[in-house]
């Protein structure tokens, strides 16, 4: 068995109700490693051909949730979600920190693969008896925090029952989704842990449309073994180290950059990205942390860094709301981009959305397009039911139960940014897509390219995972060690260091793997896969590559005010820089990949296909 | 010449990071296994973890419990249990005000906290990432430690009312 693995996948078919095990060949292993990789790869095996005509939302879908060989033994535990996606239409690897991943290898699975379609609301309970199929009717409809509530009690007890006598059991590791999975909304994430999202994507909607409302495990076992076990141990202690000298980070995890962003580098997104500066100085950490902090210092399995903050908030309005942080991407994302500049709404609606696990970032930037259609007198009081003015916290919590219901017109906004803004183009016969601040149907992470000072040019633009912030492309090279190896080993990207982890991966599992080797095989192996599946999307939307693997038309208006006042990203660096990480990749100019670089990566099997995409 | 000592514990300040779960299977197991490791970190509800370990009270009432004698008190004050006697019967679990003992996934043998002979291992990876949840004391037996032998679930619900307020009487 190769190292690093538990050596098997839990397979679930909702449809026909048969679970079976699956073991993957080390050559499949190895060359696609996990999580974000392995996912790619599994998709275009068993949907490859169909593609197109595979509905994201249909039960010809796949859910995904894998881990990669190193999770849970190098610090920083996650678990990535993929599947076809119902904002892309291509694959995306989504990862969330968890138990969850940890526990499925203890019970000795490196991922649960789930198809078809349940005729009612289930859950999956997975031990190392097995996967099974219970009725999840009691949870259907039920915020986050009741599921996790119930889900723990029901399956401590019945754990409890199976096996009595043997002392107590830790609670299982759950992903689950919230009201808006359920409902299929685009943007809805898998969530875990409260607060903890794996948001782009929208996989908490592929869920919904199985009516698989959570997935729990519990496992008894020890992490797999690996190849140099004492070289293992040794390498766990120093990055350990590492994280915890990282003492800022540690204190105030990512939710700094709320002040430091905005106010350094002009980047965080105003209004629907119409600024990226205020002058606003409320929005800093300490404003999050002395108020509502309820744990300074809060980490996932295996993690010393606790980026993430428990919040809650004791007193006014939003008594008894719980949640992170937020980190930045939130603070963000429910805090400037709707006009919001005080840590007690921002901290309010980041509840909200977990809650009805809505993906912050998606379902905000959503949110915050309607604000801005209101704004322009496009949208009105008529269409919404009540008005949506920047700033509104009431009005945004409302907003976002609209579309977590897909109650009114929150039913045309729960198809996310760019689907709503066709819509809406089309029933008030006004071009809105201008608005709409998506790339490849994927809303932008909180980092924008304008002021040159924090994502570059393309960052969004040529990645296969469009406006997906922790996967933006540079050079072709540099990035593959960042993202496609973290998503594929499955560990977190914060506690990823270079050197250590390739020493930590060939350690785990044996192979040789280096940065090079990554950065020129398996890096490019896996997104060239990615963009393969991208470009044949389907079956509503097909990405056209010369129009769409661009910037959102909003990146090219100069930012109206700050210190970067009058800069826009420079569409000829675009340009250049597209082409040259096509070809450092082996794509031609419009990013199809070329017959030799297939053939050099091992994915000749693609050739039919793609040869059909050259000719269109 | 080992001395008594004792793991005190701050609930508030546990990050639940586990790694000393990970640290004290290293330890006993020579890997890593959150179910084997001897203190455990439960978490009834995210942010409120956990850890759950022997508390050595000072009437053992697990020891008492032991059919097989298979229980006995170190100078450390731990607990130690013999591997050879032991039968798996699960009553020391029964008699432990806080259900801390479990049987083994493996060979379903009693596995209680061992203090590791003295310097455990659990208390130092935890100083080093200055949580100082667990905390090494030395004082002898008295009768305090019986107080945090007890079921996470009652002690979550305690911390929910900490760091939640009001709210923490609806979470768990």
């Amino acid at each position: 068995m190769p190292r690093g693995y538990a050596g098997k996948l839990l397979e679930v078919d909702l449809s026909r109700e048969k679970i079976w095990e699956t073991t993957l060949e080390e050559r499949i292993l190895e060359a696609f490693f996990g999580g974000r990789g392995l996912a790619a790869k599994i998709l275009w095996d068993r949907l490859g051909d169909i593609w197109p005509q595979v509905d994201p939302l249909g039960p010809e879908n796949i859910f995904l949730a894998l881990t990669g060989p190193l999770t849970g033994l190098y610090p920083g535990t996650r678990i990535c979600c993929s599947g076809k996606s119902p904002l892309s239409n291509g694959v995306i690897g989504a990862t969330a920190s968890s138990e969850f991943a940890s526990e499925l290898k203890t019970a000795g699975y490196d991922g649960v693969i789930v198809s078809g379609r349940a005729s009612s609301p289930i859950y999956l309970l997975v031990t190392e008896d097995g996967g099974e199929i219970r009725g999840a009717d009691h949870l259907w409809g039920k915020t986050g925090e009741e599921t996790i509530r119930i889900l723990n009690r029901e399956i401590s007890e019945e754990l409890e029952r199976r096996r009595s006598n043997v002392g107590l059991y830790k609670e299982p590791g759950i992903i689950y989704i919230g009201p808006a999975g359920e409902n299929r909304i685009r943007t809805a994430a898998v969530m875990t842990k409260i607060c903890h999202a794996a948001g782009y994507g929208g996989y908490g909607a592929v869920m919904g449309s199985k009516n698989l409302k959570a997935i729990a495990v519990k496992g008894r076992g020890p992490l797999p073994e690996v190849e140099a076990p004492e070289t293992v141990r040794i390498l766990w202690r120093e990055i350990h180290s590492n994280l915890i000298s990282r003492e800022r980070f540690r204190r105030w995890g990512t939710g700094y950059g709320g002040y430091s962003v905005g106010a350094e580098t002009s980047s965080e997104p105003v209004l629907n990205w119409q600024s990226e500066w205020h002058d606003e100085r409320g929005l800093g950490g300490p404003r999050f942390e002395v108020p509502y902090w309820a744990k300074r210092y809060w980490s996932d399995f295996n993690c010393t860094l606790n980026c993430m903050k428990l919040s809650c908030i004791k007193a006014g309005r939003w008594k008894g709301d719980i949640t992170d942080a937020p980190d930045y991407e939130m603070q963000a994302y429910l805090g400037p981009n709707l006009g919001i500049f005080n840590a007690e709404d921002a901290t309010h609606l980041s509840a909200v959305f977990d809650n009805l696990g809505l993906s912050g970032i998606n379902s905000g930037n959503t949110m915050a397009f309607a604000a801005e259609l209101y704004q322009r007198g496009i949208l009105t009081k008529e269409d919404l039911g009540f008005e949506l003015r920047w700033g509104d916290a009431e009005a945004f919590t409302k907003l976002a139960l609209m579309i977590s219901k897909r109650e009114g017109i929150g039913d045309i906004l729960a198809e996310g940014t760019y689907r709503a803004a066709l819509k809406i183009s089309e029933l008030k016969g006004i071009d809105v897509t201008p608005y709409a601040v998506h790339v490849k149907g994927v809303e932008v992470g909180a980092h924008g390219t304008r002021s040159g000072r924090d994502m570059n040019p393309i960052g969004y633009a040529a990645s296969v995972q469009g406006g997906d912030h922790t996967s933006s492309t540079r050079d072709g090279y540099d990035d593959m060690r960042w993202s496609v190896f973290n998503d594929s080993a499955v560990v977190c990207g914060f506690c990823s260091y270079d050197r250590l982890i390739w020493d930590f991966a060939r350690a785990v599992t044996g192979w040789n793997i280096t940065r090079h080797r990554w950065c020129t095989e398996h890096g490019p192996r896996i997104v060239t896969l990615q963009q393969v599946l991208l470009l044949l999307g389907g079956p509503d939307i097909y990405w056209n590559p010369e129009k769409d693997f661009d910037n959102p038309p909003r990146f090219y208006e100069p930012l109206p005010e700050g210190p970067y006042k009058g800069k826009s990203t420079d569409r000829a660096a675009v340009e250049m820089m597209k082409r040259n990480y096509y070809k450092v990749l082996g794509w031609d100019d419009r990013g199809i990949p070329k017959r030799e670089m297939l053939e050099r990566l091992g994915l000749e099997y693609l050739e039919t296909t793609v040869s059909k995409l050259r000719k269109t | 010449m080992k001395e008594p000592i004792w793991i005190f514990r701050d609930f508030l300040k546990c990050s639940g990071c586990r790694r000393c779960e990970l640290a004290c299977s290293l330890n006993h197991e020579g890997w890593f296994w959150p179910e084997a490791s001897r203190v455990r970190v439960f978490m009834p509800f995210p942010g409120l973890e956990v850890p759950h370990l022997c508390a050595q009270c000072d009437d053992y009432p697990c020891v008492k419990s032991c059919p097989v004698e298979a229980l006995r008190v170190d100078e450390t004050t731990a607990v130690l249990v013999d591997r050879d006697k032991c039968i798996g019967c699960g009553r020391c679990i029964e008699a432990c005000p806080g259900k801390v003992p479990f049987l083994y996934p493996k060979d379903g043998k009693a596995t209680i906290c061992d203090l590791c002979g003295g310097d455990p291992q659990c208390v130092k990876v935890c100083n080093e990432a200055g949580y100082l949840a667990l905390q090494l004391v030395r004082e002898g037996q008295n009768v305090n430690r019986k107080l945090f032998s007890r079921e996470p679930i009652e002690v979550a619900k305690e911390i929910a009312l900490n760091l939640f307020g009001e709210k923490g009487t609806e979470v768990i």
